[in-house]
C-alpha cells in the first residue's frame, strides 16, 4: 500500500510538472486529490489494514497528499505567473512612439521680453502706467520739453492724424500724464511698456511700429548715481551677473543730464566681436536726469524734486538676446518664428 | 560729421592715437561712430616721375612709360589711363606693394611688354570715386610737380589720416566744424585751441565802392557782410587743402569754391563765393521770395521759390537761395577774375523752408538749419579772403559791407555746485569745478560755490543750470560717478487687477494651444473696417502722411492682421494654425477726429487647418467653431464671467451668417466667435477658419465677486438621463436654461451627452439627451423630491418647447 502512495505521488508529480496550463493542472489536482481520486481510494481501503499499519499509511498518505498538495500550489504559482507575464507580454507597447501631443502654444518674443523686463523693476517696487496709443501733441512733446518747431522733432518724423493728434512716438507721454496726475507730490516710480509709431521705412533695422519701455522716477533727492544703480541691476539681472555697466553722455530734449548706457558685451565679454562691433560694448538704453522744464510742466517744484528717466527698446533687446538679425521678423508672425520661443 | 585726425591735430596737440582719441571722445559725450583708416592697407606706394610715354605697340588703349621711381631707378610701366603722359608727377604701385583689399602688385607681362608695377588712380588708392575731382575720375591722379620722386605718395595724398565719423546729437551742432571739435578735444585731454591765421592785408580799394547790402528784414537774416577779392586766378586748390576736403566728404572742384568749403568745414560758416562780374548789379538785396518767383541754381535745375525762402538778389532778381544753393549766373566759372564772398547768418527757419521745398540739402543748409556760431561770421569771412590771397592771387579790398549787427552779446549761467553734487551724487569740489570749466574755455566768476558761467557764443545749447552740470559732469568722467540705490521709501511694485488679468488672459490662450501675434496696429483703410461689431456710426482713423496705403488706417478690430498672419504662414506651407493677439483697437466716433479716440484692448484669435492631431493614432481633429467656443468657455471661466456670458447667433459683417455667435456680457455685446464668410475664405484664399474677437477690456473690467470655498459634497447624488425630441431648429442653449430653471435648487449640474438629427428622427425634428444631476449639500435625496423635481422640469419642457421623450 505504501508502494501504491508512493508511485501516485511520482505519478501525480509528473502529471503536475506536465502541466501546461492552470486547466490541466486543475485536472491533475482534481484526478489525485478528488473525493473520487486513487488516494482516497487508497485511503478507503485502510480498513483491511492492520491496527499498526493504519496510522503509518494514514500518515503516509496524508504525507504523499500533502507533498502533492505543495507541488500543486507552486506549480500553480508558477502557472500563474507565466500566464500574468504572457498576458503582459502581449500587452507590451513601444514605449518609444511618440505620446499625444498638450496643444500648447506660447507668448511672442517681444512680449516675453517686456515681460520679463517689467518683472524685474516690479520687484524693484516700480508700478507699470499705461497710457493711449494715439496722443495729443502736448502730452508727446510739448510737456516733454519739445515745443513746436524744436529741432529734435525731425529726429522723430511722426504719423500725425490731425495737427494736434498722433500716433505716439514715445512712451514718455505716459511719463508726462503720471507726473500730473501726482500733482506736485512724490515719489513717482513707474515704467511704462508699450507700442510707438514713427514713420520709417521697415527694413531690416528700422520698424514703424516698435515697442519701448521706459521708467521714471520722481523723488526728493533722486540722483543720477541713483540711476546708475538701478541701471546696472538690470543689465546684470537682463543679461547676467558678470555685466558692467557704462553711461556716456547724450542729449535727449527731456533730460538733462542725458546719458546712453552700454553693457559690457555678453559674447566677446569685452574683446571685441561682430555682436558689439569690436568695441566690446553694446548700447541698451537711453536715460538721464528729468529735465527742469518737464517736471515744472508736470506740476513739480524742480527745486525740490528730482528725477531720473529711462528708455529702452525691447526689440533691440531681444534680437541681441536670441540672435535675431532682422526685425521684421517680430511683426511677420511666422508660426516657425514664433514656436522657438517656447522656453523664452 | 567726419573729422580728419591730421586736420585736427593743426588746431590741437595730440599725443595720442587715432582710436584712443575716439574713446575718450565717445566717453565724454560725442559718439565716435567709427575710425576709419584712409590708408586701407595701402603699401609701397612712391611717387614717379613719367620720364617717357609711347604708344603700346600690341594695344591701342594702353601706354607703354618709363618712370622714375626715385634714386635713379627707372621701371617700364604699361598704363591703360587716358590722361597718363610723359612729364606727370604718379602714385607708381611698385612690385611687391599692396592695394586696398589686399591686392598685391607683381611684375608682369601686358600684351608683351613688362611692366614694373602700376600707376595709380584715386578710387585704386581706395578713395571714393565721387570724391574724386572730376578731372581725374576717369584716370591716374596727377600730384604737383615738386612731389620728390621715390617718396611715399600716401603722404602727399594724406592717406596716412585717420578719419573720425562722429554722430552728432542735435544740441551739439558746435561740432559741425573742425574747430568746434578742436575746443572739444582739448576740453578732454586738457591741451589749448590754437586758432587760424586771420590776418588779412587788404589794398587801397575800398570793398563799398563794389558793392552795397541791404535786409529787408532782420528776423530773417540778422547779418550778412559782403567782400570783395580781386583779381583771382581760378585754378586747382593745393593737394593739402583737396585732401582735407575728400577726408571730409567733400569733391575739390577749384580754388575758390574749394576755400568757402574748406572754411565751411573748419568754421562751421557757410560762405558763397559770387562771380562779381556776373552779379548784373552792384548791390546786395536779401528779401523773401515771391510765390512763384524762379531761379536757376548752380545744378543747372529751374526753381520755383515761394514766399517762405530767402534769397539774395542784386536789387532785381534772385541770385541765390539764401543759405541753401547759388545762382547759375553768378556762379564762379574758369574766367571768374573778380568774387563777391557772402557770409551770413541766415535764421533757420528761412533755411529749412526753402531747403525742405526744394529738397535741397547741403552742407550749407544743414548747418544754417542746426545753427551756427553767430559771432564767428566775421572770422571766417576774413580766414576765407585770407586763404584767396595766399592761393589764388587775390588781392582784398579794404572792409567787409555789411547789413544787420555782426556779433551778438553773451550771457551768463549760474551754477551751484552743491546743487550739482546732489544731482549727479557726487562730491566734486569748487576747484575741481573751475578747473573744468577752464578746460572747456567757459569764462566764470565764482563765490561761495555758486558759478557765474559766461556761455561762449559756440554753445548756444547751454541755456540753464542743469546744461552746466552736464557739462563738468561729463569733463569729470560718468564713470567716476558711484554707484548708489534709491534713498526713497521702498514701496511694494505690482501689477494693477487689470494688468493681471491680461496677463491671465495670455498664459490663457496659450495653455489652450494658441500662439501669440503682435501685427502692425496701421492697416488699409478698407481692412479697417472690418468685423465691426458696434451698431453705432464709427469712422476710420487716417494719419495724414502715411508711408504706404498698407499702413495709413487705425484698426478696429485685430482680425484683418490675423488673417493676414494665417495667409503668410499658409503661403510658406504651414496650413494647421492657431494664434492670438491682444493689442489696442481704435474707435472714433467724432467725424472729425478732435478728441482722443477711444482705445480698448481686444484679444482676438484665429483658427484654421487642424487643431487635435495624433498622427500615428490617426486623430487629425480640424478646427472648428466648438473647438474655438470651447476655447472661450474656458477663458471665461478663468475670468469667473461663465454665469454672466451668452452665446446668441446674429451676423457679423465677413462671418458666416449660420456659423457665428454674438458674445454677450449681462446682455451686452463683448465681441463674437464663428466662422468666417466663405466668400472671405475664397477671396483670401484661406481654408475653413474659425476666429474670436473680444473686447478684453469690457471683460477685464467686468466686476466680479471674490471667490468662496464651497464644502465638498458629503451625500450622494443622484443622476437621471433624458433624451427629448425637439423642432430641429431650437437652439440647445434654450433647452439648458429651461432645465436649469426649473429643476431648482437641487439640480446641480445639467450635461448634454447626445445630439441626433438623423433619418430616423421625425422630419424637422432632433433628439438631444442631457443628464441632469441633483443633490443637496447637507442630506441625502429621497427618490420622490428627485421626482418630483425632475417631473417638473419635464413638464416645463414641454410647455415650453413641446418637448417629448424620446421613445
Ligand atoms: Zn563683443
Amino acid at each position: 500500500m505504501k508502494d501504491r502512495l508512493e508511485a501516485l505521488r511520482v505519478e501525480a508529480i509528473e502529471k503536475i510538472k506536465q502541466s501546461h496550463d492552470l486547466k490541466d493542472l486543475q485536472a491533475v489536482k482534481v484526478a489525485y486529490l478528488g473525493k473520487k481520486g486513487p488516494i482516497t481510494e487508497v485511503l478507503k481501503g485502510m480498513g483491511k489494514l492492520s491496527a499498526e499499519e493504519r496510522p503509518v499509511i494514514g500518515a503516509y498518505a496524508n504525507e504523499v497528499r500533502d507533498s502533492i498538495q505543495v507541488e500543486l500550489d507552486q506549480k500553480q504559482k508558477e502557472l500563474e505567473e507565466a500566464a500574468i507575464a504572457e498576458k503582459l507580454a502581449k500587452e507590451t507597447i513601444d514605449v518609444s512612439l511618440p505620446g499625444r501631443p498638450v496643444k500648447k502654444g506660447n507668448a511672442h518674443p517681444l512680449t516675453a521680453v517686456v515681460t520679463e523686463i517689467e518683472d524685474l523693476f516690479l520687484s524693484m517696487g516700480f508700478t507699470i502706467a499705461e497710457g493711449p496709443e494715439v496722443e495729443t501733441d502736448y502730452y508727446n512733446f510739448e510737456a516733454l520739453n519739445l515745443p513746436k518747431g524744436h529741432p529734435a522733432r525731425d529726429m522723430q518724423d511722426s504719423f500725425f492724424i490731425t495737427e494736434d493728434i498722433l500716433l505716439r512716438t514715445q512712451t514718455s507721454p505716459v511719463q508726462a500724464r503720471t507726473m500730473e496726475k501726482h500733482e506736485g507730490q512724490g515719489p513717482v516710480k513707474i515704467i511704462s511698456p508699450g507700442k510707438v509709431y514713427r514713420r520709417d521705412n521697415d527694413d531690416a533695422t528700422h520698424s514703424h511700429q516698435f515697442m519701448q519701455i521706459e521708467g521714471l522716477v520722481v523723488d526728493q533727492n533722486v540722483r543720477l548715481s541713483d540711476l546708475k544703480g538701478v541701471l546696472e541691476t538690470f543689465a546684470k539681472k537682463m543679461f547676467g551677473e558678470d555685466r558692467k555697466i557704462r553711461l556716456r553722455p547724450s542729449f535727449f530734449p527731456f533730460t538733462e543730464p542725458s546719458v546712453e548706457m552700454d553693457i559690457s558685451c555678453f559674447k566677446c565679454s569685452g574683446k571685441g566681436c561682430s555682436i558689439c562691433k569690436q568695441t566690446g560694448w553694446i548700447e541698451i538704453l537711453g536715460a538721464g536726469m528729468v529735465h527742469p522744464n518737464v517736471l515744472e510742466m508736470a506740476g513739480f517744484d524742480s527745486k525740490k524734486f528730482t528725477g531720473f528717466a529711462f528708455g529702452m527698446g525691447p526689440e533691440r533687446i531681444a534680437m541681441l538676446k536670441y540672435g535675431i538679425d532682422d526685425i521684421r521678423h517680430f511683426y511677420a508672425n511666422d508660426i516657425r518664428f514664433l514656436k522657438q520661443f517656447k522656453n523664452a | 560729421m567726419l573729422i580728419s585726425y591730421n586736420w585736427l591735430k593743426e588746431y590741437v596737440n595730440i599725443e595720442i592715437s587715432p582710436s584712443e582719441l575716439a574713446d575718450k571722445i565717445t566717453k565724454s559725450g560725442i559718439e565716435v561712430e567709427m575710425v576709419e583708416s584712409l590708408n586701407k592697407g595701402i603699401s609701397g606706394v612712391v611717387v614717379g616721375y613719367v620720364q617717357e610715354c609711347i604708344q603700346h605697340p600690341n594695344a591701342d588703349k594702353l601706354k607703354v612709360c618709363k618712370v622714375d621711381i626715385g634714386q635713379g631707378e627707372i621701371s617700364q610701366i604699361v598704363c591703360g589711363a587716358p590722361n597718363v603722359a610723359e612729364g606727370q608727377k604718379v602714385a607708381v604701385a611698385v612690385p611687391g606693394a599692396v592695394l586696398p583689399g589686399n591686392f598685391k602688385i607683381k611684375k608682369a607681362k601686358l600684351r608683351g611688354e613688362e611692366s614694373l608695377g602700376m600707376i595709380c588712380s584715386l578710387q585704386e588708392l581706395g578713395v571714393d570715386t565721387k570724391l574724386v575731382p572730376k578731372e581725374y575720375s576717369s584716370g591716374i591722379f596727377v600730384m604737383p610737380s615738386d612731389a620728390e620722386p621715390g617718396n611715399d605718395a600716401l603722404e602727399y595724398l594724406n592717406l596716412n589720416d585717420h578719419v573720425l565719423e562722429l554722430g552728432l546729437t542735435p544740441n551739439r551742432a558746435d561740432c559741425l566744424n573742425v574747430l568746434g571739435v578742436a575746443y572739444e578735444v582739448a576740453a578732454i585731454i586738457e591741451e589749448e585751441v590754437k586758432l587760424p591765421d586771420t590776418s588779412i592785408t587788404a589794398t587801397e580799394e575800398k570793398a563799398e565802392d563794389f558793392i552795397s547790402v541791404s535786409i529787408e528784414s532782420l528776423e530773417d537774416n540778422p547779418y550778412y557782410g559782403a567782400m570783395i577779392i580781386r583779381d583771382v586766378k581760378i585754378g586747382p586748390s593745393p593737394l593739402w587743402m583737396q585732401n582735407r576736403l575728400m577726408a571730409s566728404g567733400i569733391r575739390p572742384i577749384n580754388n575758390i569754391v574749394d576755400i568757402t568749403n574748406y572754411v565751411l568745414l573748419e568754421y562751421g560758416q557757410p560762405l558763397h563765393a559770387f562771380d562779381y562780374n556776373r552779379l548784373g548789379s552792384k548791390e546786395i538785396v536779401v528779401r523773401r521770395a515771391t510765390e512763384g518767383e524762379k531761379i536757376q541754381t548752380l545744378d543747372d535745375q529751374d526753381r520755383t521759390l515761394k514766399d517762405t525762402h530767402l534769397v539774395i538778389t542784386n536789387g532785381k532778381e534772385p541770385i541765390a537761395v539764401a543759405g541753401v544753393m547759388g545762382g547759375a549766373t553768378s556762379e564762379v566759372q574758369d574766367d571768374t577774375t573778380n568774387v563777391l564772398l557772402e557770409a551770413a547768418y541766415f535764421t533757420s527757419g528761412r533755411v529749412r523752408a526753402a531747403s525742405k521745398d526744394l529738397g535741397l540739402r547741403s552742407e550749407a543748409s544743414s548747418r544754417y538749419e542746426k545753427g551756427i556760431d553767430r559771432n564767428r561770421v566775421y572770422a571766417a569771412a576774413k580766414r576765407a579772403a585770407g586763404l584767396m590771397v595766399e592761393l589764388a592771387g587775390g588781392k582784398v579790398a579794404d572792409g567787409i559791407v555789411e547789413a544787420g549787427k555782426r556779433e551778438v552779446n553773451t550771457y551768463s549761467v549760474k551754477m551751484d555746485v552743491s546743487r550739482m553734487n546732489n544731482l549727479l551724487g557726487t562730491s566734486i569740489s569748487s576747484e575741481q569745478t573751475s578747473a573744468i570749466f577752464d578746460r572747456l574755455g567757459f569764462s566764470y566768476k565764482e563765490s561761495d560755490g555758486i558759478f557765474e558761467v559766461t556761455v561762449p557764443t559756440r554753445r548756444p545749447d547751454i541755456t540753464i543750470e542743469a546744461d552746466l552740470i552736464e557739462e563738468v559732469g561729463r569733463i569729470y568722467g560718468y564713470d567716476r560717478i558711484p554707484t548708489t540705490y534709491l534713498l526713497s521709501e521702498a514701496r511694494p511694485g505690482g501689477l494693477t487687477a487689470s494688468q493681471a488679468k491680461r496677463r491671465r488672459i495670455r498664459s490663457y490662450l496659450e495653455g489652450a494651444g494658441l500662439y501669440q501675434a503682435v501685427t502692425y496696429a496701421l492697416t488699409t483703410p478698407e481692412k479697417s473696417t472690418h468685423f465691426s461689431y458696434t451698431e453705432d456710426t464709427v469712422y476710420p482713423i487716417s494719419v495724414a502722411h502715411p508711408m504706404s496705403e498698407e499702413r495709413s488706417t487705425l484698426r478696429m478690430s485685430l482680425l484683418p492682421q490675423l488673417l493676414e498672419v494665417l495667409q503668410y504662414n499658409q503661403n510658406r506651407s504651414m496650413g494647421d494654425l492657431a494664434v492670438y493677439e491682444m493689442g489696442s483697437v481704435f474707435i472714433n466716433r467724432q467725424e472729425i477726429l478732435s478728441d482722443l479716440p477711444e482705445e480698448y484692448v481686444f484679444v482676438s484669435g484665429a483658427v484654421t487647418g487642424v487643431f487635435n492631431e495624433h498622427l500615428w493614432q490617426g486623430e487629425r481633429k480640424a478646427a472648428d467653431f466648438y473647438v474655438l467656443k470651447g476655447i472661450l468657455e474656458g477663458l471665461m471661466s478663468e475670468l469667473n464671467l461663465s454665469e454672466r456670458i451668452t452665446y446668441e447667433s446674429g451676423g457679423i459683417e465677413h462671418m458666416h451668417p449660420g456659423r457665428t455667435a454674438i458674445v454677450k456680457l449681462d446682455g451686452i455685446p463683448v465681441g463674437f466667435v464663428g466662422q468666417l464668410h466663405p466668400a472671405l475664405q475664397k477671396e483670401l484664399d484661406l481654408k475653413d477658419t474659425y476666429v474670436f474677437e473680444l473686447n478684453a477690456t469690457s471683460l477685464i473690467n467686468a466686476e466680479t465677486e471674490q471667490m468662496v470655498y464651497q464644502t465638498l459634497p458629503r451625500y450622494p447624488s443622484i443622476t437621471r438621463d433624458i433624451a427629448l425630441v425637439v423642432d430641429q431648429n431650437l437652439p440647445a442653449g434654450d433647452l439648458f436654461t429651461v432645465i436649469q430653471a426649473a429643476g431648482g435648487e437641487l439640480l446641480k449640474e445639467v450635461n448634454l451627452f447626445d445630439l441626433y438629427q438623423g433619418e430616423k428622427m421625425e422630419e424637422g425634428k432632433k433628439s438631444l439627451a442631457f443628464s441632469l444631476k441633483y443633490f443637496d449639500p447637507e442630506r441625502t435625496l429621497t427618490d420622490e423630491e428627485v421626482v418630483t423635481a425632475h417631473n417638473r422640469v419635464l413638464k416645463s419642457l414641454e410647455e415650453h418647447f413641446g418637448a417629448q421623450l424620446r421613445k
